[in-house]
């Protein structure tokens, strides 16, 4: 299978659905000239400035702009250029874009994305590297997603575009440049299916978004010394598919949950209590949970690097869930 | 005053009147439910505005948008929303038109073109400016008018619309009413500008001010500004000077805390009702007959809500996708 690198996948996503669906429109900052990580790239040539517009600094006027031309019949797509500022746009997306469809009594739907980078890693210190998941999560009439390679981020990205409902799409920067096989033609990922991305036997490591790859060098060290890890990726928070990671745990019997959000209120949080609900018996050590320090997210590497979380913090949980020596 | 009426046969007056009469009549009627203890909730009546809803309603089209607020029964009334289902909301009934989800302060009738009460204050400007973005898309000549009041144009949501409005040229109308208080706070308090219409300035539109007591003053100004947006000629904004006649809501005296009764009673001499009647040298034969129809209206109304069962427990868990 060909490899591509998750921006491209994206963008293959975006063009296909354009070319599909002719109410697909897109609105954001920067997005004619791709300017700031090129999800939008070449969207504009093709699609022409009607479809593909830059808009105003005005996060929540955009935001309020797509729940409108939505409820007009359109279908469109808003980039958010850092998911920090998504919080300028609450209100449109979760006292309307959420509600409305349910507030009017199922008049209308909301048909739109949201999309946005998130996460650290790349020294943009508080207000520039947060992942928001776990917020977004508790909304009634929200989707999540948190695609973790080039073709789950296509084809739930494709899925996102066709859905009715409004969706907040998550994307780790960390992930942009990362390559990944990526199927030709239509490829559709559906929400509330989670994945198994490693097979293994004595534990489950459940990692959420760019997460996943730390559970993923993790398995790899924890394989050297003889340790079976399976990883399993949610690849949407809202639905959860809780029965996939409730089945992993059912076969290992202990689970590490990893994120990169908060602990407090995570999104580990939910999905331990839904493991533990769904597969009580079958649990031998309590669930461990790994995820970002109780900090704001710091601008210097080093202590950037301190407060996220890492494949040997995933090492360590694991370890102390299989009652192995550190 | 004349000079705004030529264009305006009386026929059509009188209908804009009648319209106005049930809207008052309609809120009176909310009114005495929620005392009675049948309406639960917030309700916020706009008795005293009638002019606003039906001079910028009368100028639309079935297909036109229109966009209110938490205090929207007028606007929602004035753009044709189903009196019946509307009770029935207000009720609580499996009828209503939001099937009891969204009250008093969310009425939307999709159907009549009516896209919802937006109960957060300024929330439904940027809405507004996207469906004009999707009429410009269509290449339709409808037109969206976002109603909002003189405390919403000091939200970043009015600015940030108005402006998006302006550089694409989009057929918003932005149509403030200017009650005069934000709940209790003053417009000469919350406003750094006398005239909120000179706000349009800034986004290099036109902005008018017009006497909202005068439903021909309200239509003459929308008309012109909905003309100019079917031209492609982009969003105005206007200004009315109105007055709601009540509190804020209910539980708020009409009167006390934070206006006098004497401003009270100035504004109520300008009733937009007394304002049409003495424009149409009105009978009271004409106004007999405009009341008994009404009447009726209500009454059918009332009982069409009455007659629904209440919404079903289950019916809550409905139309949620995540």
């Amino acid at each position: 299978m060909r490899e591509i690198n998750f921006v491209d996948a994206l963008n293959e996503a975006l063009h296909e659905e354009m070319e599909r669906d002719e109410k697909v429109i897109c609105l954001g900052e920067d997005i004619e000239l791709a300017y700031v990580f090129g999800v939008t790239k070449g969207l504009k040539d093709k699609f022409g400035g009607d479809r593909v517009r830059d808009t105003p600094i005005s996060e929540l006027g955009i935001v309020g702009a797509a729940v409108g031309a939505a409820m007009a019949g359109y279908r469109p797509m808003v980039e958010i250029m850092f998911m920090d500022f998504i919080m300028l746009a609450m209100d449109p997306l979760v006292n309307q874009a959420a509600k409305l469809r349910y507030m009017l009594g199922g008049q209308l739907s909301i048909p739109m994305v949201v999309r946005t980078p998130g996460g650290g890693g790349v020294q943009y210190g508080p207000t520039h590297s947060q992942v928001l998941e776990a917020w977004f999560m508790q909304v009634p009439g929200l989707k999540v997603a948190c695609p973790s390679d080039p073709a789950d981020g296509k084809g739930l990205l494709k899925a996102a575009i066709r859905d009715d409902n409004p969706v907040f799409f998550c994307e780790h920067k960390m992930l942009y440049k990362m390559k990944g096989p990526v199927p030709d033609g239509d490829h559709i990922v559906p929400f509330g299916q989670a994945a198994v991305k490693r097979e293994g036997s004595d534990i489950t490591l459940i990692g959420v978004g760019y997460q996943v790859h730390n559970c993923l060098r993790a398995a790899e060290e924890l394989a050297k010394e003889g340790i079976s890890a399976e990883v399993v990726d949610p690849r949407t928070v809202a639905p959860l598919d809780t029965a996939t990671l409730a089945e992993s745990v059912r076969k290992t019997n202990r689970c590490v949950v990893v994120e990169e959000g908060h602990l407090r209120s995570g999104v580990g949080a939910e999905i331990s209590s839904a493991i533990q609900e769904e597969a009580f018996d079958y649990l031998d050590a309590p669930i461990g949970r790994v995820a970002a320090l109780n900090a704001p997210i710091p601008f210097d590497p080093d202590l950037e690097d301190f407060v996220l979380p890492n494949s040997g913090n995933v090492v360590e949980a694991a370890k102390k869930a299989l009652g192995v020596p550190v | 005053m004349a000079r705004n009426a030529k264009s305006l046969s009386r026929k059509r007056l009188h209908e804009m009147y009648r319209t106005m009469l049930r809207i008052r009549r309609f809120e009176e009627r909310t009114d005495e439910l929620f005392m009675a203890g049948q309406i639960k909730g917030a309700v916020h009546v706009s008795i005293g505005q009638e002019a606003c809803s039906v001079g910028v309603c009368s100028t639309l089209n079935q297909d036109d948008a229109i966009l209110t607020t938490h205090r929207g029964h007028g606007h929602s009334i004035a753009k044709g929303t189903r009196l019946p289902e509307m009770m029935a909301e207000l009720l609580g009934r499996s009828t209503g038109l939001c099937k009891a989800r969204g009250g008093s302060m969310h009425i939307a009738d999709v159907s009549m073109g009516h896209y919802g009460a937006h109960s957060i204050v300024g929330a439904n400007m940027p809405m507004a400016a996207g469906m004009g973005l999707a009429y410009q898309l269509e290449k339709k000549k409808q037109v969206a008018v976002v109603f909002f009041g003189d405390g919403a144009s000091n939200q970043g949501s009015f600015h940030e619309s108005m402006n998006m409005c302006a550089i694409w040229k989009l057929p918003v109308i932005f149509f403030c009413e200017n009650n005069q208080y934000a709940v209790s706070f003053g417009v000469e308090r919350s406003t750094a500008v006398q005239d909120i219409s000179v706000r349009a300035q800034g986004y290099d539109a036109p902005g008018v001010t017009v006497d909202g007591m005068d439903v021909t003053a309200v239509y003459e100004a929308t008309a012109e500004a909905v003309a100019r947006a079917r031209k492609g000629d982009g969003p105005s904004l206007i200004e009315a000077k109105t007055y709601r006649f009540f509190g804020h809501s209910r539980g708020d005296p009409q009167f006390g805390p934070y206006r006098t009764e004497a401003e009270v009673q100035k504004w109520r001499k300008r009733d937009p009702l007394i304002v049409a009647e003495k424009l149409l040298k009105m009978t009271k034969a004409e106004k007999e007959a405009h009341e008994a129809a009404i009447k009726k209206e209500m009454d059918d109304a009332n009982r069409f809500a009455e007659e629904s069962p209440k919404a079903s427990l289950e019916s809550a868990l409905e139309d949620v996708y995540a």
